[in-house]
């Protein structure tokens, strides 16, 4: 991929980042049954940018997204970090300050957004309302604009009429999204948005989405269990695990060289669809639970390097907590085997 | 030989009121057979009937329909609970959701020793180290430990292969496994499509692998069946049915996969709707959304023929009958 070598690091650091969360440490509950959902999250999404974010149930990839919309609500609290947008850091900022920033700035899909519709309006009147609520358009216009944002996403615009039971689970999907976009928002997060839909609606939504991204020119937070769905529509993916970011890279760069066991063993979890047929892995052992972490390396129970028979590297990956290294330009990896150049 | 054979099934539901009386036909016309040591993998999307031919199997639904012969009898309509009995022994399911399925105020022990007592499959006294061994060979070691535990203690994964050998314990001859590895996470589901590889070779089970993934029903299947609508549209051998698939259909399940060898793989937006078959008309059901349709697809319904060796789709263009 060129941008590999067209974006410098330095980048990384700078403006040119529209939403940049460092540090970040969320944590639900308090006192001894307090858990660490997001320990220390760096993620930075750039202007007009696909960043996908993968991870398995449990590791906290929608807290992350939860607090870059600042819906964290109790019993979740941001214990610390910053979430700047365009350099603006959110944290503080006031309820209606935040108002005004979603849905203009950013808006978000979730999972089972499909059933965010209100069963007995519709489905144009929905979108007059969302409309409404963050700008001056009178009824007429606000429905003109839904109407198009509909045929962009693939639905006859006379659908508006409709009430929210007239229309599949893919159709009301798309039509969350369609209103995700009618103010225009730089940032589009989309956590799991077609995981309760099957493959050939999946694909159909995800292709619009990226058509529009096209045309538009927002930039898309990606967010899924399904890391062979990212490989094949983002520009950069970011692997989460219990908590934390273990690996970044552009896209075919992790789909060709990932580095990190467990994101290696992601990939090994996807039977191919061409070649031989030979038997698969996956990964032993299940996610740990975060109560009670596992001490140095979060997943050297699970990793096959992990051996007691090496005992200087066995002693660092229980005990020392690796951090993200960069080892090529855009590609961090957070594992004492690449450190030591093992690999 | 085969362990279970299905001709003709066809299931109805009724839809709409009294007067408007319409009827889904949620599984029309399907033929197979279940062989020993087999794994068949029944592909579609939501709605294309492949769950319910599970259920029918379980026995869960009567069928509208057809037959379901197991050891020559008919036992869809089997009523005597002595052959019901006889046939859950040999025909066990397993569902989407392992948390569902496990009763959460019990411990494992009583989940897989309940079938052994129920059946009367060891004498009482050989009933925990039959549980044990069972836990064993579904990989949930040390099992005395397991077997103490309440599902809640267990991630997905090991629910699942509770589930597994809760369902192994009646030493049946078929398992039904309706998407079994969907809700569960993505590193832990080679496991359980590994377990199947071996209990298929070790026991000779004949599975039904139903599932909306045709990535893993190449990875574990010997043979495939994809559903559309209601009724079979192709069948054969996966791996020569996912490398030249006849039915459009297939070809489009195909393309939609995602595939990051392919990154520049792309379907047509569908134009028709999508496949639920309320009283449907004369004609291919797939005709709507499909890119090769000639004249008479829409006139008459395609039989199922077999146009390569071991290989049928129901389709005028790619599997004409002659």
């Amino acid at each position: 991929m060129t941008a590999l070598v067209e974006e410098p690091v330095a980048v990384r650091t700078t403006g040119a980042a529209l939403l940049e969360l460092r540090e970040l440490v969320v944590e639900y509950g308090s006192g001894p049954r307090r858990v660490r959902a997001v320990d220390g999250v760096d993620l930075e999404i750039r202007a007009g940018e696909i960043l996908g974010l993968a991870g398995e149930s449990g590791c906290g990839k929608t807290t992350v997204a939860n607090a870059a919309m600042q819906i964290l609500r109790p019993p979740a609290r941001l214990v610390s970090g910053s979430v700047r947008f365009r350099g603006d850091d959110l944290v503080g900022k006031s309820a209606e300050e935040l108002r005004r920033f979603r849905w203009r700035n950013v808006s978000m899909v979730f999972q089972s957004a499909m059933n965010a519709l209100n069963p007995v309006m519709r489905v144009g009147d929905q979108f007059v309302d969302a409309m409404r609520a963050h700008e001056r358009i009178d009824r007429r216009r606000a429905l003109r604009r839904a109407g198009e944002l509909l045929e962009l996403v693939g639905i006859d615009r006379r659908r508006l009429r409709a009430y929210p039971h007239e229309l599949s689970g893919g159709m009301r999907q798309r039509v969350i999204i369609a209103m995700a976009l009618s103010l225009n928002p730089e940032l589009l997060i989309l956590d799991e948005p077609t995981t309760a839909l099957d493959v050939v609606v999946q694909r159909e939504i995800l292709q619009q989405v990226e058509a529009l991204k096209r045309d538009f020119g927002f930039a898309v937070l990606f967010i899924t269990h399904d890391l062979s769905l990212l490989l094949e529509f983002t520009d950069r993916i970011a692997i989460m695990y219990a908590g934390e970011i273990v690996e970044e890279a552009p896209a075919e760069r992790l789909a060709a060289t990932a580095q990190h066991p467990y994101t290696q063993g992601l990939l090994q979890s996807f039977p191919p669809l061409h070649g031989p047929r030979s038997r698969m892995t996956g990964i032993p052992g299940s996610p740990p639970d975060l109560r009670d972490p596992p001490s140095g390396c979060r997943f050297h129970p699970r990793c096959p390097h992990c051996v007691p028979e090496r005992a200087g590297l066995y002693l660092r990956q229980t005990a020392e907590r690796p951090v993200l290294r960069e080892v090529a330009p855009g590609h961090r990896v957070a594992c004492h085997l690449v450190e030591e150049g093992l690999a | 030989m085969s362990a279970l054979e299905v001709r003709d099934l066809s299931k109805r539901f009724p839809v709409g009121g009294a007067l408007r009386r319409s009827h889904v036909h949620a599984v029309e016309d399907v033929s197979f057979e279940l062989r020993p040591g087999t794994i068949t993998a029944l592909v579609g999307e939501s709605g294309s009937g492949k769950s319910t031919v599970a259920r029918l199997l379980a026995r869960l639904y009567d069928p509208t329909s057809g037959a379901v012969l197991f050891g020559g009898d008919d036992v869809a309509r089997a009523r005597r609970r002595r052959d019901v009995l006889r046939y859950r022994s040999q025909v066990q399911i397993i569902f989407q959701d392992p948390f569902g399925s496990l009763n959460p105020v019990k411990t494992i022990r009583h989940h897989v020793e309940r079938p052994l007592r129920i059946h009367r499959i060891v004498p009482r006294e050989q009933v925990e180290e039959r549980a044990h061994e069972l836990l064993r060979a579904v990989g949930l070691v040390p099992p005395e430990e397991v077997a103490a535990k309440y599902p809640h203690e267990l991630s997905g994964g090991q629910r699942q292969r509770v589930a597994i050998a809760r369902a192994l314990a009646v030493e049946p001859k078929i398992v039904l496994a309706d998407e079994p590895i969907s809700m569960l996470d993505v590193s832990i589901r080679i496991g359980i499509l590994n377990l199947m590889l071996k209990l298929k070779a070790e026991r000779g089970i004949a599975f039904l692998y139903v599932t909306h993934d045709l990535a893993s029903a190449r990875y574990v299947a010997d043979e495939i069946l994809v559903m559309y609508a209601g009724q079979i549209v192709e069948r054969g051998p996966v791996e020569q049915v996912l490398a030249e698939p006849l039915h459009p259909y297939t070809r489009l399940l195909l393309a939609a996969v995602p595939d990051p060898a392919r990154k520049a793989g792309r379907i047509e937006p569908r134009k028709g709707l999508a496949s639920a078959a309320v009283d449907p008309p004369e004609g291919c059901r797939f005709v709507g959304r499909c890119p090769i349709a000639i004249d008479v697809c829409s006139r008459v319904t395609p039989p199922l023929v077999e146009a390569k060796p071991g290989q049928a789709a129901r389709c005028h263009v790619t599997a004409p009958s002659t």
